[in-house]
């Protein structure tokens, strides 16, 4: 039987190919997930769930920036007691893993969401802490080594599903927090979430966004997304790696692959076109074939040898 | 519109040049916007009430450079912009979401509330081309009746129904009952509506007992406009990016939420 040469397997989990539908885009209902996962993802991670619901901001909660979006949605999310539904649905009609983003105000808040993600069927548990516009969550604890490690500890000893770390951009040293962070049982780091931004209209002097501040994703941000995805090759070259900022083609995902990630997340790129995922999967494919090599696998943190 | 066009939609300001009272709860906003003078029957955009929300709202009229919404009060956004006068400016991004396909041959439109806005436009565009329009409005009391001289203008007098719950005008009843005897006593090469849910329901079921094709608009709550955030989902699809017009085959697919649940501001179901 000929191998997959798209397969890739990292933390426990088994992907049919190495693209990830990103937290907060199309994550609410398992009929959405199932659509990205028909339009060819690997796998896909939901929005972030806390303890309780939250509305989020009121709008406008998105704008569009030069090659990029801003978003402060304000983590909409109907919290973890209804959720538990829509993750046993997910489980019913999804043929690709399911990841659960959970995000909390603490150590405890984190823990007890993952718990129930986990015992309602998450194939595994995806730590946002680093959701930069929401006051007392997100920035604090990923910006703080001493915090992360309670937090990921907290959650790493209620679940025992792959644990991932996303990480936050919006650090002097990114590769410190990803070694707290596997040093507290982390299995995987994301990088990376958002990055802090404002946009201001001239015409009214507003800043645009309900909350101000929010976080830039999309093609602007690729080349510091890569820098970090970087950075902490260098310092864990063994822990897996999740790319994530920017991701729009093939090529951006193999820029990924060579500074050191085992599988891609794509966000903002399903607004230009759903059928990203498996463009990105045709050209990975090609690509390997024109470089004769066997997998995914062969090509992670390659650059980092030359 | 091109995938580009929707995602790389900034938001521009504009200036609001006209103001129109249509009803005692409804007034028309007129506003130049390079991109959305060009929108299609159907398509929706995001008006940004600066300080205050942005809100979507369907396209009533395009044309030489200049876009209407007519608009409801409801809550703070609506309230907000009923209080702004010409020369106010607001925030646009869009036109987004697909349109209305053009049919011709006979035509019904059934509308009720704000939902009329879109249909008056679709009427414009079909008026010259197809062989006979006709048109069901139904609305709560007259003063509420929208654009009933306009659409009057299009449509023949006999091919304009208007219904009030309360008898004020047209005849006394839901916008949805004189529908079945029309349908029974004419033939119609396609049937357009836009309005409350439980109201585009009726008329789904209606239509579907007879087998005639369908095209709806659809409101969901909206945040991105652009397919991205996932607020606006009817079982798989965005109704800001898929829709928000879906035909019969498309309702067909989701008859289990249309008109029953939605998702709220926290993403859970809850009823319609
Ligand atoms: C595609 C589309 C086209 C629309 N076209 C029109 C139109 O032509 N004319 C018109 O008067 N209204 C239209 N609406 C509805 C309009 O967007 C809401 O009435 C408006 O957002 C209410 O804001 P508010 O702050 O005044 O009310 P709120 O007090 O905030 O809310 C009142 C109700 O309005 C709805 N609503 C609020 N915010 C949103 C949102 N962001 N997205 C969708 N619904 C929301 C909810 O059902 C809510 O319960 C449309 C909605 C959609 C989705
Ligand atoms: C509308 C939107 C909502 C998002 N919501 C979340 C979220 O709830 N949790 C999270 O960890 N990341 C969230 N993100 C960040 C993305 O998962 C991703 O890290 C970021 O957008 C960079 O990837 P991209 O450039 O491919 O979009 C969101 C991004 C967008 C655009
Ligand atoms: S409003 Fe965001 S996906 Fe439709």
């Amino acid at each position: 039987m000929e191998r997959n040469p798209l397969r890739v397997s990292f933390a426990g989990l088994e992907l049919e190919n190495p693209t990830i539908l990103a937290s907060g885009v199309l994550g609410y209902s398992a009929e959405s997930l199932d659509r990205v996962v028909r339009a060819g993802a690997g796998a896909v991670v939901t929005k972030s769930i806390g303890v309780e619901p939250r509305v989020g901001y009121v709008n406008p909660t998105l704008v569009q920036a030069e090659a990029g979006f801003l978003n402060a949605m304000g983590l909409p999310n109907p919290g973890i007691g209804v959720y538990v539904q829509e993750i046993g649905h997910c489980k019913t009609v999804l043929r690709a893993p399911l990841v659960v983003s959970v995000f909390g105000y603490s150590a405890q808040e984190y823990a007890g969401v993952a718990k129930k993600a986990a015992s309602a069927g998450a194939d595994a548990v995806e730590l946002n802490v680093s959701c930069p516009h929401v006051r007392q969550t997100g920035a604090e604890i990923g910006q703080d080594p001493k915090i992360l490690k309670e937090v990921v500890e907290n959650v790493k000893a209620v679940i025992d599903v792959p644990l991932i770390v996303k990480l936050s951009p919006n650090v002097s040293d990114i590769a410190l927090l990803g070694r707290a962070a596997v040093e507290a049982g982390a299995d995987a780091l994301t990088a990376v979430n958002t990055l802090k931004a404002v946009a201001i209209d001239v015409e009214t002097t507003r800043p645009v966004l309900a909350n101000v501040k929010g976080g830039l994703s999309g093609a602007a941000v690729k080349p510091v997304a890569l820098r970090c995805v970087w950075d902490i090759f260098e310092e864990l070259p063994d822990v897996p790696i999740i790319g994530c900022g920017g991701i729009s083609s093939w090529s951006d995902a193999v820029e990924f692959f060579l500074a050191g990630a085992s599988a891609v997340q794509i966000g903002s790129a399903v607004a230009f076109d759903e059928g990203i995922f498996n463009a990105v999967n045709r050209g990975v494919l090609s690509y390997l074939r024109r470089k004769h090599l066997g997998s995914v696998k062969e090509l992670v943190g390659l650059a980092h040898r030359s | 519109m091109s995938a580009w066009l929707t995602a790389a939609n900034t938001l521009r300001t504009t200036e609001i040049v006209q103001i129109r009272t249509e009803s005692p709860t409804v007034k028309t906003y007129v506003l130049p916007d390079r991109l959305c003078c060009k929108a299609k029957p159907g398509q929706f955009l995001m008006l940004w009430i600066p300080g205050i929300d942005e809100i979507p709202l369907s396209i009533m009229e395009a044309k030489n450079g200049l876009v209407s919404v007519s608009v409801k009060v409801v809550g703070d956004a609506t309230r907000h912009l009923h209080g702004m006068e010409a020369g106010a400016t607001v925030g646009v991004r869009g036109p987004f979401g697909n349109s209305f396909t053009e049919s011709r041959g006979r035509i019904l439109l059934v509308g009720g509330g704000t939902g009329v806005a879109p249909l008056l436009f679709l009427a414009r565009q079909l008026s010259a081309k197809t062989e006979r329009l006709s048109f069901v409005e139904g609305a709560k009391t007259k003063d509420e009746l929208l654009f009933v001289r306009e659409l009057g203008g299009i449509c023949n007098e006999k091919s304009l129904i208007t219904t009030t719950e309360d008898g004020t005008a047209g005849l006394q009843c839901l916008v949805t009952e004189p529908l079945a005897s029309l349908l029974d006593r004419e033939h119609f090469d396609m049937i357009y509506t836009c309005g409350p849910e439980v109201m585009v329901k009726k008329i789904f079921e209606i239509t579907e007992q007879r087998k005639l094709p369908l095209e709806a608009s659809l409101e969901r709550l909206m945040r991105c406009g652009i397919g991205l955030c996932g607020s606006c989902m009817i079982g798989k699809y965005r109704v800001c990016r898929d829709g928000p017009v879906f035909t019969a085959a498309q309702l067909r697919e989701v008859k289990d939420e249309l008109g029953v649940s939605k998702l709220g501001f926290d993403g859970s179901r809850i009823p319609v």
